[in-house]
């Protein structure tokens, strides 16, 4: 360690580079130990977040649905903001592109989620699976008809 | 009656030495280890199961002495006893060989149960050198222990590959599996500079068998082909390696992280600074 990197760290402008070893390691192990591909992973965040839509409408923009993992224990947190809920749940089977719309695009093209170096912040402090953001009650029910399927 | 039958009744540990990455010291601490625990009265049969890359002969110096393998016993053009190369100094330790490389191409973990289980019969420990990786070599060579000590180094690359080698071992019913940190830097851990000791125990999730130092004395005993735990005041690393030893065999050994021991005045001042401040 020169006399600069000492006055830096002296100063907090740079992290030890232990603890960067360390915030590192958990992040690349979480997707090692859960054996998922970034494809399959990004198919089963698609999947989920579509399940969820039919029930409430959620913020497709800051949803986070990331690896992290704790003692050996691999979990997947998903951080679903929640706009609103809807008063009858969409059907099963209903039309998901167009209930995702234009926003749908979105998630797809989502680069692999290794590369969401927030995803472990955005999911650690934030222990429960759904967050609402805002008043949650149920709102006019012309809304959810408005994205249900013809 | 199963090959693996012959190890699961045994009296003997078989113990696999295990790491995933390369050269982080499996090699080192199988020859440390044999020795300790002959030295402290066991019988030891290793078994060098890295057939492709064979060096613990050359680690414990018996390299000239090697006249059948693995490959023979298997074979049955000689008995055991006839390939086990004793230690000169420590009679109570013998090597089994690595045969032939190409023994990789028709090797069954089968095969590796059956010597296992032959080693098992005659002694008190069986330590099986793995080869690095997490291929056939490697899992052959699990697939005849019972229990694993996982080496690693504080390195990304080091914990990342052993963290693949214990998700494969929990797979494979090897418990228990324990850890051992090698080539620790303790003033380097003390400024954070490296993975500290709590950060590999608590990725890895594994109890902690021993911490050994980085030491110099280890290349030159490699050199020679003496392991440092023939010595009677051995080195640092030596030490560990007897610590480790006598922890396998149930003595309760208190664990020092070095790193948090004896710091120097800037690792202090360092740390005093984060405590009060809250800087970093």
């Amino acid at each position: 360690m020169t006399v600069l990197d000492f006055i830096n760290r002296l100063l907090g402008r740079e992290k030890p580079s232990g603890t960067m070893a360390r915030e590192r390691l958990q992040l690349v192990l979480a997707h090692d130990r859960s054996d998922l591909n970034p494809e399959l992973l990004e198919q089963m965040r698609r999947e989920i977040l579509a399940v969820v839509q039919r029930y409430v409408e959620i913020d497709i923009e800051s949803c986070d649905v990331s690896l992290e993992t704790e003692d050996r224990v691999t979990a997947l947190l998903a951080n679903l903001p929640i706009k609103r809920t809807r008063e009858f749940p969409l059907p099963p089977d209903h039309d998901q592109p167009g209930v995702l719309g234009g926003e749908g695009k979105n998630v797809a093209a989502d680069p692999a989620p290794r590369d969401q170096a927030d995803g472990a912040e955005v999911a650690g402090n934030d222990d429960a699976t759904l967050a609402t953001e805002g008043p949650a009650a149920p709102q006019n029910p012309e809304k959810p008809q408005q994205v249900m399927p013809q | 009656m199963t090959p693996m039958d012959a190890v699961t009744t045994a009296s003997a540990r078989t113990i696999l030495i295990c790491s995933g990455k390369g050269g982080v010291g499996k090699t080192t601490l199988t020859a440390n280890l044999g020795v300790a625990l002959a030295r402290l009265g066991k019988t030891v049969a290793v078994l060098d199961a890295d057939f492709g890359l064979r060096n613990l002969d050359l680690l414990l110096g018996l390299e000239n002495r090697i006249i059948y393998t693995a490959q023979e016993v298997l074979a049955a053009t000689c008995r055991l006893d006839q390939a086990l190369v004793k230690h000169k100094q420590q009679p109570n330790l013998a090597l089994l060989p690595a045969g032939n490389p190409r023994m990789l191409e028709w090797l069954t973990p089968e095969d590796m149960q059956t010597i296992a289980g032959l080693l098992a019969e005659r002694s008190d420990y069986v330590l099986i050198d793995a080869p690095a990786g997490i291929e056939q070599g490697f899992k052959n060579a699990a697939g005849a222990a019972r229990e694993a000590i996982v080496i690693t180094t504080p390195e990304v690359s080091a914990v990342r590959d052993a963290d693949r080698v214990i998700g494969l071992l929990a797979t494979m019913d090897v418990k228990p599996v324990q850890l051992v940190l090698n080539r620790v830097r303790p003033k380097m851990m003390a400024i954070q500079e490296m993975l500290g000791v709590d950060d590999v125990t608590d990725i890895l999730a594994l109890p902690l068998l021993g911490l050994v130092q980085e030491d110099e004395r280890v290349i030159v005993s490699t050199n020679r082909g003496e392991p440092l735990t023939l010595e009677d005041n051995p080195s640092p690393a030596g030490q560990a390696y007897l610590n480790i030893a006598r922890r396998l065999c149930g003595e309760e050994i208190p664990l020092i992280d070095p790193s948090k021991q004896r710091q120097g005045l800037r690792a202090r001042l360092i740390n005093r600074l984060r405590k009060t401040t809250g800087l970093f």
